[in-house]
């Protein structure tokens, strides 16, 4: 196990160098005057830009610029002045500490670090995503049983129109929908944010919070519902047709201990091994939900980001998505050698 | 292993004998006209396709109206007034031409970038699993790294750069969805690669390229199909999903997902103006998937045979 769990760790290095890669290469590519950016100013007379390029390391070749967004430039001595000798004043303008060491540097619109801001963001999304992964997954392998134990009868035509829905349905329109039927016509459900504007304090309020969950939770979880139901269906429909299956049932095993002990644990192995890549389409729905139903997330945040042209923002977010999406196939890699002894034996 | 056939595969295999002649895609064709289904799909999409293609010239003469002509006095008109069937929205547009149009745009996108999407998968998923070594290296390190960036995060940061025209759109997208397509392909050739047929045309001298060309991509078309079609029922959805978030298709050229945008403003005034839009991508998106799923069970040998085989068991 411990092997296995190193060698699965490793693999991700190359991934996650990978997406620090892309993404400073999309930053780099980005039009405009990064200066300009910051400073707001398209009137700022040129030496001081200079001075500014200088210190942000701009006039610096690309692959040493990803060097200092890695691992930061503190440790290098900037010739400010431009005279050709790095004796200069000591200015701790434009110092990085570098992405591996936490410094994600500073947005550029709200001017604040980076890091900071998304930290503040995370619990919210996580919140959601994780609340709708455990509604899809629970729902869907329901559904997916369901189906599969009435195969052909209504039960199973229901559950596959839900799956066809599912799929097809834009999360955003279904969200705008139930907007309008909850919210504005029936006045049931909270229409936005995670809790009421009306109050004040800051207490946490859980029936509240749960209450503004409703929607959002339901909308995300629909493609995952969708999907797990579909392949739990199929699975278990294969399961049941293995030689195992009608030697439990001619041994005269009750057909509830053939399902709970033989169909259902074997069908439901591959279906686990998709919660780490849902994970991605959940953040990805993440998004569009949480600007659907004003979540306070790292959803809005990105979106925001993006129209601002906030480019250490968005690099930021896009780092920390893909590092909680690697994190999350790697769990449930674990999770899955640890239900199916064959993976990690092999 | 020798196996001596059982009566009952005997008499199988004779039921069968009159289809043997026929070709895997008249037999695909067959399969696919008595899957009424995934017929009825195919056609509400071609119905729309047509609509949206040859719809609006008509419409615009008829009716009289224009894409972007606004007329603010008539704005938030209920669909069923007179001229404009379907309402106006928050400008006094016309709702049922900018629909048209708004479809125009998502369905070309989707076209065009699934095809774009297709022919960067295969190619490289055909590259990576025939010639292995460091060009599989390579790739495999772009498709994992690339697959563990959640999809609409990548999108963003790329639109977020160059706010995107229709065109521009479509190479973004097909840029960035050919991972799976390029996966799917690679594993399929390092099976196919290993087939006696293909080892027995190697040894005969066959060139790389006959290799390639003759005896792999053939095997591929099905499932390049199937994949096409879904990819591209996807590619609404996320198309739609961006233009929703203002970083897709600009406005003021309508597509259904920005359409949405406008809409979210004015839902209590214009129920209809959410209504259609949403509608329309949800039925366009299923009827890609069912032509899809219809067209997998069409094309795989095993399923066509044996005709219904959904069907539960009496």
């Amino acid at each position: 196990m411990g092997r296995y769990l190193l060698r699965r760790l490793l693999q991700g290095i190359p991934t996650f160098f990978g997406v620090t890669l892309i993404s400073f290469l999309v930053m780099i590519s980005a039009p405009g005057d990064p200066v300009a950016l910051i400073t707001f100013s398209p009137n700022r007379d040129a030496e001081s830009s200079a001075i500014m390029t200088r210190q942000l390391g701009l006039d610096q070749p690309a692959f040493t610029q990803y060097i200092y967004w890695l691992v930061g430039n503190d440790w290098r001595k900037i010739d400010i002045n431009g005279d050709g000798d790095t004796n200069d004043e000591i200015d701790h303008y434009g110092e990085r500490r570098g992405l591996l060491r936490g410094d994600m540097g500073v947005s550029l619109q709200i001017r604040r670090p980076v890091l900071s801001l998304i930290i503040e963001r995370i619990p919210a999304t996580l919140l959601l995503t994780f609340s709708a992964l455990i509604v899809g997954y629970g729902v869907g392998i329901l559904l997916g049983v369901l189906a599969a134990t009435y195969q052909g009868t209504l039960i199973d035509q229901f559950v596959r129109i839900i799956t066809v829905i599912g799929n097809a349905i834009p999360a955003f329109w279904l969200g705008l929908v139930m907007i309008i039927f909850f919210s504005v016509r029936a006045d049931l459900l909270p229409m936005s944010g995670i809790q009421d504007i009306a109050r004040r304090s800051n207490t946490f309020d859980p029936i509240e919070t749960l209450r503004h969950m409703i929607m959002p939770v339901f909308v995300l979880s629909l493609g995952t519902i969708a999907f797990v139901s579909r392949f739990t269906r199929t699975e278990i429909l294969e399961v049941l047709a293995q030689d195992y299956i009608r030697t439990a049932r001619a041994k005269g095993l009750a057909e509830r201990i053939v399902w709970r002990r033989h169909a259902t644990r074997n069908a439901l192995l591959p279906v686990a091994t998709f919660i780490g890549p849902g994970l991605g389409t959940l953040l990805s729905g993440a998004v569009i939900v949480e600007q659907v139903f004003t979540w306070p997330g790292m959803g809005r945040l990105v979106v925001n980001a993006v129209f601002q042209r906030d480019y250490p923002l968005v690099m930021g977010t896009v780092v920390i998505a893909a590092v909680m999406f690697i994190l999350g196939v790697l769990l449930s890699d674990i999770l899955y050698a640890l239900l199916d002894p064959r993976i990690r034996l092999e | 292993m020798t196996t001596l056939p059982t009566p009952s595969t005997i008499t199988s295999l004779a039921e069968e004998q009159p289809r043997q002649s026929r070709a895997l895609w008249q037999d695909a064709l067959a399969h696919l006209l008595r899957d009424r289904l995934s017929m009825a799909a195919l056609i509400v999409l071609t119905v729309l396709t047509v609509l949206c293609v040859a719809g609006p010239t008509v419409v615009e003469y008829v009716l009289n109206v224009d894409v972007n002509r606004t007329n603010i006095p008539d704005r938030f008109l209920p669909p069923g007034t007179e001229g404009h069937f379907l309402g106006t929205d928050h400008l006094g547009r016309d709702q049922l031409i900018r629909l048209m149009y708004g479809g125009r745009v998502s369905l070309a996108i989707a076209f065009a970038a699934s095809a774009m999407i297709i022919l960067i998968g295969v190619t490289l998923g055909l590259l990576a699993g025939f010639y292995g070594g460091i060009i599989d290296d390579f790739i495999t390190w772009l498709v994992n790294t690339l697959s563990s960036i959640p999809p609409l995060f990548i999108l963003l940061i790329v639109a977020a750069i160059w706010r995107p025209n229709a065109g521009v759109l479509i190479i973004i997208l097909a840029l960035t969805g050919w991972v799976g397509t390029s996966r799917l392909v690679r594993g399929e050739v390092l099976s196919l690669r290993e087939r006696e047929y293909i080892v027995a045309a190697r040894a005969l001298g066959a060139p790389t390229r006959r290799l390639m060309f003759y005896h792999i991509f053939p095997n591929l078309v099905s499932i390049v199909i199937v994949t096409g079609t879904i990819i591209a029922g996807n590619l609404i959805l996320v198309e739609s999903g961006l233009s929703y978030l203002g970083v897709g298709v600009q406005p003021p050229t309508p597509s259904w997902g920005n359409m949405l945008t406008d809409a979210r403003t004015y839902f209590v005034t214009g129920v209809h103006l959410v209504v259609w839009p949403g509608l329309l991508i949800m039925v366009t998106v299923m009827c890609f998937y069912l032509v899809g799923d219809g067209l997998r069970d069409a094309l795989d040998p095993h399923t066509s045979r044996k005709g219904s085989q959904q069907k539960p068991a009496p």
